[in-house]
């Protein structure tokens, strides 16, 4: 055994062995599971995903769902609103969390001891009680859809949703999402362009606020070529529920407010984390060079905070997705919900447990990889 | 060596927690109590009272088997499992019988590896709405927002229903059964669905007002509802079973937890089977003989188990009485 007598051999040895050993074990147990399986009958295998479902799901903004459809398009439909939880939360989440943040450091009193109040409350709350609490909040405070409260004509409020009117497809939508990405693209060179200009000249040109007015402003004027066809599909109280128009139900509203507030707090923290850790100097140079606290803030300190706050900030993003599951408490047909219905019907729990952890898994390495790539894009090189 | 060594006594772990599964009557008799999976609170059935201790239908048919199987029926443990959780913990070992008004089904007989040990009581679907929403049939319903719980045939008939009438409806899916009626009685949705039975289980225990509430007089499925067990288990299989039917024997012979004892000295030969004086079925069973007589002392007959926990809440037996006077409850003969 001589090559044992080097250290790096043996080393090298060890860490096979040891590799076989973990192999060895996750084999077993994936066979003695098959075993199992087989002598209690239990059925495996994804074939279920193609018999029919038989259940109704809630809401299913983005595909059509019938209880004729198969388990697969149901779990399709759960999957689109968790990541319909996902996105938007983290969206709402980001910007409500940053102006937290930044509160908690404003010069303002009462505005810092307000955000601190926030913050302490909502962290040291389960997320699942403060669920609850939203949930029964809009659900006991709101009237039944007959005394449903009509702000707006077509607009209602009631404890099965808030529901408005719908616009009904047509043509021209399609050219006017053209001309909102050619509006984009648009505004991108502006900006570019802006940049050389300042850069050379250095002349200001505010090339935010003409990006959103030509992003805005060639869609719009599609619209107003196409004669303007606004066509309303208006809620109708009919029978017992509101027929019509675009619902947005009180679970989807529970789940999303509960999520952003409770994400929130803690995005709170960590854009305070980023901003206090760069250099009080940065600040004050900033002053000295003649920039407003707000431009000091928004040029100078949170591009070098943005190093210290994003690392973070894809773990907060990845718990949000995370705890979207929490939805099949208040009744929102998300991912967890669905599966765990199918799971029931049809008994077979691991293959829909693994279906679970697949789709989550690739939601959050999704999340990982563009918010690695974005850290990537942002950080500092230093000489 | 170390790294080798703990990679050797992990794998030895792994291979005794595994599989060569002794059967349910010797673990249970090892462990000294039976565990049955129960609801979380369903009045009638299985629900703790005010002291924590557990009462209802299917907490005597568990109390029945820990009687049959100890000659002690405080020898039972329960576990409360949503509607959700109920099959992993049965399938997982967790739990050694679901006392759980489960329904008896097909794909729940085969693909969850299960086997139905009878029927304990025999209901279907209702519909439950508030008396001031003025409907009168279920057919009336098109478009309504329906409470249900995820993961039960309630579910799958419900769809099937409203389908087969080409009527519409919004489904609001809730998993636990206080937030799904709490979401009912706030006035989320119009209708409530279960089985008939929790149906007036639920308007009675927890309404405000159970007289704002009417229960709909179409019923539309069958749910027998019975005790489970897992497959592959023959002799615990036919413990639970016969409990089961002993119970319902013990009525129709008129045996009581009041006179078993008495009728010790009956000279009907059938009563003395059923006592265990003359044969050796407890043996055949792998239990005491006096296994049925076990049952009838410390819980009582199928009919007294009823009359406890189900008539104070306003049910009749309706079809769950004795085939001999007009119900189809029947079981097979001791002997």
């Amino acid at each position: 055994m001589g090559f044992l007598r080097s250290g790096r051999s043996r080393a090298l040895f060890f860490q096979i062995v040891a590799l076989a050993g973990v192999f060895a074990a996750l084999a077993f147990i994936v066979h003695n599971t098959m075993l199992n399986l087989e002598r209690s009958n239990i059925a495996s295998g994804f074939a279920f995903l193609g018999r029919e479902a038989g259940f109704e799901i809630g809401e299913s903004p983005f595909i059509a769902y019938s209880a004729a459809d198969n388990y697969g398009r149901a779990l399709l439909v759960g999957m689109f609103n968790t990541i319909r939880i996902a996105l938007i939360g983290v969206v709402l989440a980001t910007i409500l969390g940053t102006l937290v943040g930044l509160a908690r450091l404003s010069t303002n009193w009462l505005l810092a001891q307000i955000a601190s109040a926030y913050l302490e409350v909502i962290r040291n709350v389960p997320l699942l009680v403060q669920l609850f609490l939203w949930y029964v909040l809009i659900t006991d405070n709101l009237p039944g859809p007959r005394d449903a409260l009509n702000p707006l004509p077509g607009v209602f409020l009631s404890n099965r949703g808030f529901a408005v009117p719908g616009v009904d497809s047509h043509p021209a939508h399609l050219w006017m999402l053209f001309a909102l990405v050619a509006g984009l693209v648009l505004a991108g060179f502006v900006a570019r362009w802006a940049r050389a200009r300042q850069a050379r000249t250095g002349q200001p040109f505010p090339s935010f606020w003409a990006g959103c007015g030509i992003a805005l402003g060639l869609p719009l004027a599609v619209f107003l070529a196409a004669g303007a066809p606004v066509k309303l599909d208006a809620p109708q109280l009919s029978g017992f529920n509101f027929q019509g128009g675009v619902v947005l139900t009180p679970e989807y509203a529970t789940l999303l407010i509960g999520l952003v507030i409770y994400t929130a707090a803690f995005i709170g923290e960590i854009v305070r984390a980023g901003i206090l850790a760069v250099h009080r100097g940065q600040f004050e140079a900033a002053n000295a060079l003649g920039l407003s606290r707000q431009l000091a803030l928004r040029l100078v300190v949170m591009p070098q905070a943005l190093r210290v706050i994003i690392p973070p900030l894809t773990s907060q993003y990845l718990n949000l997705t995370k705890n979207s599951s929490l939805a099949v408490a208040i009744g929102y047909p998300d991912l967890v919900s669905i599966a765990n219905t199918s799971i029931n019907q049809n008994g077979q729990a691991i293959e829909g447990i693994a279906i679970i952890m697949a789709a989550y898994l690739t939601v959050s390495l999704s999340i990982s990889a563009f918010m690695n790539w974005y850290n990537k894009r942002i950080a500092l090189v230093e000489r | 060596m170390k790294r080798i060594l703990s990679l050797t006594i992990g794998f030895a772990l792994f291979g005794a927690g595994a599989v060569h599964a002794q059967g349910t009557l010797e673990a249970v008799q090892k462990k000294g109590f039976v565990q049955c999976g129960v609801t979380t609170g369903l009045a009638g059935f299985s629900q703790p009272d005010s002291q924590g201790v557990w009462k209802g239908l299917d907490v005597d048919m568990c109390r029945a088997i820990a009687a049959a199987v100890f000659g002690d029926a405080s020898k039972a443990r329960f576990t409360p499992t949503t509607a959700v959780q109920r099959f992993p913990a049965l399938q997982s070992g967790e739990v050694d019988v679901l006392t759980r008004n489960t329904t008896w089904t097909v794909q729940r007989d085969t693909t969850l590896g299960f086997n139905f040990a009878g029927v304990n009581f025999y209901d279907g679907q209702g519909f439950m709405v508030p008396k001031k929403l003025n409907v009168k049939s279920a057919k009336q319903l098109n478009g309504a927002t329906v409470c249900v719980q995820p993961g039960t045939t309630t579910e799958l008939n419900l769809s099937d229903y409203f389908r087969a009438n080409r009527m519409t409806m919004k489904p609001v899916v809730i998993e636990k059964l206080e937030e799904v009626t709490a979401a009912y009685f706030a006035g989320r949705c119009d209708v409530f669905t279960t089985d008939v039975s929790g149906l007036v289980s639920i308007r009675g225990s927890r309404a405000s007002n159970p007289a704002d509430h009417v229960i709909l007089p179409e019923v539309i499925s069958k749910e027998p509802l019975g005790p489970v067990v897992r497959h592959g288990d023959d002799r615990w299989f036919d413990i639970v079973k016969w409990t089961l039917n002993a119970m319902i024997e013990a009525e129709e012979m008129g045996l009581t937890q009041k006179n078993i004892d008495q009728q010790s000295s009956s000279k009907d030969p059938a009563v003395q089977r059923f006592l265990g004086a003359t044969g050796d079925l407890g043996k055949g069973l792998g239990l005491d003989n006096k296994w049925a007589y076990n049952i009838v002392k410390h819980v009582g007959n199928y009919g007294e188990s009823f009359e406890r926990n189900l008539k104070p809440l306003g049910f009749d037996r309706g079809i769950n009485e004795l085939w001999t006077k007009g119900g189809i409850m029947y079981a097979p003969p001791i002997r």
